[in-house]
């Protein structure tokens, strides 16, 4: 089982492409690293496998099949500015549920996801500005969680973050991918992609 | 040769706020040397930010400041900066203190351009140096004086940043983790222009969760839990044998030193008790959960608990 990207071209406002026949594999119940220069494209990767910008050319198939017939929620994201990744108006409560399309159980799931990332009720009442940067990424990691994906693309995910909070969302994602989560980890730091991810890419 | 440039003495930060008070800073004693690069870390929402606030005047106006703030200068007087007005202030801001931003270019007016800036601000703080001299000191084509912040790189804007710093050559440089949004190679070059800043007189405050960079790029190291200061001492020194279990668990979460997780989150700062805390995220015996003070150990101190055998 993985997420697959076939020979994928893709750019921004018919520039010059920034990405050119590029195909890799997210193999299920691991984490796979990618670092790379800045500008080398790997956010847009990250955007394309995600569903969130189409490629020129090429496709993206999840097991084998199209991501265009996959169940919407199977591949989840996470952004280096959880500031910018969230409604500023909203709690975190209502962030993290905000993919659930169900009532049902609805706050029972939401506390035991934020329970696994770390978040105390008492935050679950905030909002985004009363909050660090660490803990809006936790509750970023639970509204990603709480859809059940199988895969997550997380993109600088760490970058803002300081070493503890660091330390203790690859921790929460690891155990996760003994389950079969399937994650593509993009950072500009080595060390970490060495120590956190099972295989790492490194594109020139 | 060490000549302070500044001191805190005690500095106590309160900031009244709906959610009652934020204990922003407590007791934090730092003194930052001339010619040094100091380090200042802890998690997220530990007071660093505040700390860097404080010594620059940029705190909130509701904020209560106990303490001392004081500025040195070799053959003049020292200057007292708690509680100083805006008058003390537009003569110590920019031109003996300065300070560089985490996203410098959302710190520009993005209709003017960067020259075009940078010769206002030289001509406000009266600097002998020429927009064109800064931005080549900091590795900058004189081409850039003529873009606009959003033609900028995230590395060229970090290196804007700090050419607006050096404009009115400051005795001290705050820079708030000015490396967080840039990749490795432009860490390193920011790195070494604050080093290049320290060498040629200035101090140097790093406020910076990048722990792997620091022993390469820093003098001396102080970690904060909780608003207040557990360890300081040489980075070399602090990163080769923590002794406050807060320093230890920071240096355990990193890459390097296996990824383990400080089991629960660090304390939102609204009323904290009077004490060090770390002891509330794993047991500290002799370091926390009490009344503590600053043990002093040739050029290293850390926080102690009152009365605990060392």
């Amino acid at each position: 089982m993985s997420l697959q990207a076939h020979r994928i071209t893709a750019g921004h406002h018919g520039g010059e492409p920034v990405l050119t026949n590029v195909s890799l594999t997210i193999p299920a119940g691991s984490i796979t690293g990618l670092t790379g220069a800045s500008g080398s494209g790997k956010t847009t990767l990250a955007r394309v496998l995600a569903g969130l910008h189409t490629p020129q050319h090429g496709h993206i198939t999840l097991d084998n099949k199209p991501l265009s017939v996959a169940v919407p929620g199977t591949v989840a994201m996470l952004f280096q500015s959880p500031r910018q990744a969230v409604t500023a108006r909203w709690t975190l409560c209502r962030i993290i549920a905000e993919p659930l399309r169900t009532r049902r159980g609805r706050a029972d799931t939401v506390h035991a996801t934020a329970q696994r990332v770390g978040l105390t009720d008492d935050l679950l009442a905030r909002r985004p500005h009363q909050v660090s940067d660490g803990q809006l990424q936790r509750a970023c990691l639970a509204r990603a969680l709480v859809q059940r994906p199988r895969y997550l693309i997380c993109d600088e995910m760490t970058a803002m973050l300081d070493p503890a909070t660091t330390a203790a969302l690859t921790t929460v994602i690891t155990e996760e991918t003994r389950s079969g989560l399937g994650v593509l980890a993009i950072s500009h730091h080595h060390g970490l992609l060495e120590v956190w991810a099972d295989h790492v890419i490194a594109w020139a | 040769m060490t000549t302070p440039a500044l001191t805190l003495d005690g500095l106590t930060v309160r900031i009244p706020t709906a959610a009652g008070t934020v204990h922003a800073a407590t007791d934090v004693d730092l003194t930052l040397t001339a010619g040094q690069v100091h380090a200042l870390v802890g998690e997220s929402g530990c007071g660093k930010s505040v700390v860097g606030a404080a010594i620059c005047g940029l705190l909130p106006r509701a904020a209560t400041v106990h303490g001392g703030i004081t500025l040195h200068h070799p053959g003049s007087v020292d200057v007292h900066l708690e509680g100083a007005g805006a008058r003390t202030w537009r003569k110590v801001r920019g031109r003996r203190i300065a300070w560089i931003p985490q996203s410098a270019a959302t710190y520009l007016t993005p209709v003017r351009s960067v020259g075009d800036q940078l010769a206002e601000t030289c001509r406000h703080l009266r600097s002998t140096h020429t927009p064109v001299a800064l931005l080549t000191r900091v590795g900058l084509e004189p081409a850039v004086a003529g873009l606009y912040p959003h033609e900028l790189s995230g590395g060229m804007a970090q290196r804007a940043a700090i050419a607006f710093a050096l404009a009115g050559d400051p005795q001290v440089i705050v820079a708030d983790e000015p490396t967080s949004n840039l990749d490795p190679d432009l860490t390193e070059q920011t790195l070494q222009l604050l080093r290049a800043a320290a060498d040629a007189g200035a101090a140097v405050l790093l406020i910076s969760h990048d722990l792997d960079t620091l022993p390469a790029h820093t003098d001396r190291i102080a970690v904060m839990y909780a608003s207040r200061i557990v360890e300081t001492g040489p980075t070399a020194a602090v990163f080769a044998d923590p002794w406050h279990p807060c320093t230890r668990d920071l240096l355990a979460a990193l890459p390097s030193g296996g990824l383990h997780p400080i089991p629960g989150m660090p304390p939102t700062l609204t009323d904290l008790p009077n004490e060090c805390v770390y002891h509330r995220r794993r047991p500290a015996p002799g370091f926390s959960g009490g009344p503590t003070y600053i043990a002093q150990h040739g050029d290293r101190s850390v926080r102690r608990l009152i009365g605990a055998v060392s």
